[in-house]
């Protein structure tokens, strides 16, 4: 059966809630304002009514409400709606959340999920289209997901909910909620830290998470079509932790590597992949496909230019092949 | 809730106090490094309010942590320990001072940031009414008011109607008293501290943190609104800072804390013999002479325990290993992420 990112999304919170009493949720705008995708959350709401929290529009404390809450044995999910108003949430996410193990020495988890419907999805202007996921991946102790299909939508939330024992940042992103996915509801998911060979290719590889993951597949298909070049495409699916050894086998094989990432260009999770590349002898033929240094602007020809497409990522493929 | 008789909390404030002398004699010293922040002169507070609570109950405290924790039943041994970053601290040396944590007393982590355990607290709150048991206690200072956090969080504990009792151990010092180089005080230009509570409809109380009877009184009533269900509650305890925190380490104005000032002897030093009709343990001691209920004797073997016990605990975390270097790497993640 084929499932979308946004039923996945709904679908492994209603799961959670009905195999865990533990999970609670703090705001529940999982799916922002799709009203497509919000009928996949009617479930949720008919029969978990009293366990989503009704909250004011206070980001820190919410999110500072679910550290303390996970201190104490509940596993709640933190919806923080737009993405880019993780930024309000920051001092508990980062400074609190990230540090309650470690300073504890080990003493208390904080099984926390903060979800965050992050990304440039037209017409968010500066404010409303942050991609934060390099920055959170700078906070030991956070783990970052990243999914970039619908059967990781589905599973890793669940994991996040059901599974793990760490704070976790969702980076969830409103342009993948109709992308569909086959899904086998008993099938293992892969592992968590495991990359996910979406495609896989021979001339070079095209290393994505999140929103840029259906973009490299496009590409990839017109690679193929066009340019006869073969692209293997590898999905992230998290960014902490990070499968720095499929990178590395998918590169190694291929010798060739387009990172394409949403996030700013410097210092972002593009910089960190070909750095990790550079350190194993694989740097010498990479491309970075990334948003430039610059917020992102309302105007539709203006965000367009900014934003990584699947051209983009076609045109420093067929640079790095030398055409 | 447990009814303390006279002599158990004089112990209890004595304990506190002669910690945190042993505390500034070790940074003195050079064994106690980085910055720390010393609880004399609150010890009333932390007694009533852990006395009020019980063992299902949780607690979120401050960087000011020690006399929270010592009343809470901590070991001085296993927190010196920690303080001095030793590897059978609480944290096996990773909090220090700053971050004093004790699980299973219910002090599950601290934040060192103002403001930063409010948030945590109120959903400290919201699983213990979700679990049907216990009750949150957040202890924090005035200038915890003046963040935008504390704010959030009573509006979200009032708006979900959580057990929680917001301690507010104001200790602030009025502008005008004020002395040059003297740590900041509570600028919040409301006319009270509880006004904030209140324009959120958070009942509020306000009591002398020199007097430890009113203040049992006030914690076992409120602790028992919230128990049955009433909601957030704010206590703003008002403390007389003690003169040996107007600078930037704490320091002790007179030398070490004498009985005998609560015997009506005087202390040399004229900021501590002004501080002292605000001190809660001379005042309670007095109170208990002049009522008969104690003996001096009887003080004063309570006070010779207590400063054994503690040069006792200094001793013995000064003789305990520093972690080994490869420590630093664990707890970043829980082992359940790490075995996969």
């Amino acid at each position: 059966m084929k499932i979308s990112f946004a039923e996945g999304l709904a679908k492994a919170i209603y799961e959670s809630l009905a195999a865990n009493p533990s999970v609670v949720l703090i705001g529940g705008s999982i799916v922002g304002l799709n009203m497509a995708a919000r009928k996949f959350m009617e479930p949720v709401v008919r029969e978990f009514s009293a366990r989503m929290m009704v909250t004011p529009v206070s980001e820190l404390a919410l999110a500072g409400a679910g550290i303390g809450a996970a201190m104490c044995g509940q596993r709640p999910l933190v919806d923080l709606g737009t993405g880019s108003f993780v930024y309000q949430a920051f001092a508990q996410v980062a400074n609190e959340a990230a540090n309650v193990h470690y300073m504890s020495g080990g003493q208390t988890s904080a099984p926390v999920t903060f979800y965050c419907l992050a990304g440039i999805r037209g017409t968010g202007a500066a404010q409303h289209s942050q991609r934060t996921q390099a920055m959170l991946g700078q906070v030991p102790g956070l783990q970052v997901l990243v999914p970039g299909g619908a059967e990781d939508a589905y599973g890793l939330m669940k994991w996040a909910l059901l599974e793990s024992d760490d704070p976790t940042v969702f980076i969830s992103h409103p342009l993948l909620f109709g992308e569909t996915s086959e899904f086998a509801p008993d099938a293992p998911m892969l592992p968590v830290g495991k990359a996910r060979i979406r495609l896989e290719g021979r001339d070079l590889s095209i290393i994505a998470s999140s929103v840029t993951v259906p973009r490299a597949l496009a590409a990839a298909a017109t690679l193929e079509r066009e340019h006869r070049i073969s692209a293997e495409v590898v999905d992230l699916r998290s960014i902490v932790p990070l499968d720095r050894d499929t990178v590395l086998q998918s590169v190694a094989k291929t010798g060739r590597a387009v990172i394409a990432d949403e996030c700013h260009r410097s210092y972002g999770v593009a910089a960190e992949i070909a750095a990790t590349l550079a350190e194993e002898g694989l740097a010498s033929l990479l491309r970075r496909v990334t948003v430039p240094d610059v917020p992102i602007p309302f105007s539709k020809p203006l965000e367009d230019e900014l934003i990584v497409t699947a051209d983009k990522i076609v045109a420093a493929a067929l640079q790095l092949r030398g055409r | 809730m447990h009814r303390m008789t006279p002599a158990e909390r004089v112990a209890a404030m004595l304990r506190i106090r002669r910690f945190e002398e042993q505390c500034i004699a070790l940074h003195k010293s050079g064994q106690l490094l980085g910055h720390y922040h010393v609880y004399i002169g609150q010890e009333a507070t932390a007694v009533a309010a852990c006395a009020a609570l019980g063992a299902e109950d949780f607690i979120f405290t401050t960087w000011r942590n020690h006399g929270h924790l010592l009343a809470r039943g901590a070991d001085p041994e296993r927190m010196l320990a920690e303080i001095l970053g030793r590897a059978n601290g609480y944290a096996g040396g990773k909090s220090g001072t700053l971050h004093l944590a004790v699980r299973e007393l219910g002090i599950p982590g601290t934040s060192a940031l103002v403001g930063g355990s409010l948030p945590l607290s109120v959903g400290s709150a919201l699983a213990c009414k979700r679990r049907g048991s216990g009750i949150t206690a957040a202890f924090f200072g005035d200038a915890g008011l003046e963040e935008g956090a504390t704010y959030e969080a009573m509006l979200v504990a009032a708006a979900w109607q959580v057990p929680i009792l917001f301690i507010c151990e104001n200790n602030s010092v009025p502008r005008e008293q004020r002395k040059r180089g003297q740590w900041t005080s509570s600028t919040l230009t409301a006319a009270r501290l509880a006004d904030v509570p209140s324009s959120l409809q958070v009942p509020v109380h306000e009591v002398d943190g020199a007097d430890i009877d009113a203040m049992q009184e006030c914690f076992d009533r409120v602790v028992a609104e919230i128990r049955g269900g009433g909601g957030p509650r704010f206590v703003e305890v008002r403390c007389t800072r003690w003169p040996g925190n107007s600078m930037p380490w704490p320091a002790l104005p007179g030398g070490e804390w004498l009985l005998g000032w609560a015997h009506g002897g005087q202390p040399d030093d004229a900021d501590m013999a002004g501080w002292m009709p605000s001190d809660p343990l001379a005042r309670y001691l007095q109170k208990q002479i002049e009522a008969g209920s104690m003996e001096r004797k009887q003080i004063e073997a309570i006070d010779a325990r207590a400063k054994a016990e503690m040069a006792e605990a200094v001793r013995a975390a000064l003789d305990s290993p520093f972690p080994a270097p490869g420590e630093a790497y664990k707890h970043v993640w829980t082992e359940r992420r790490q075995a996969q």
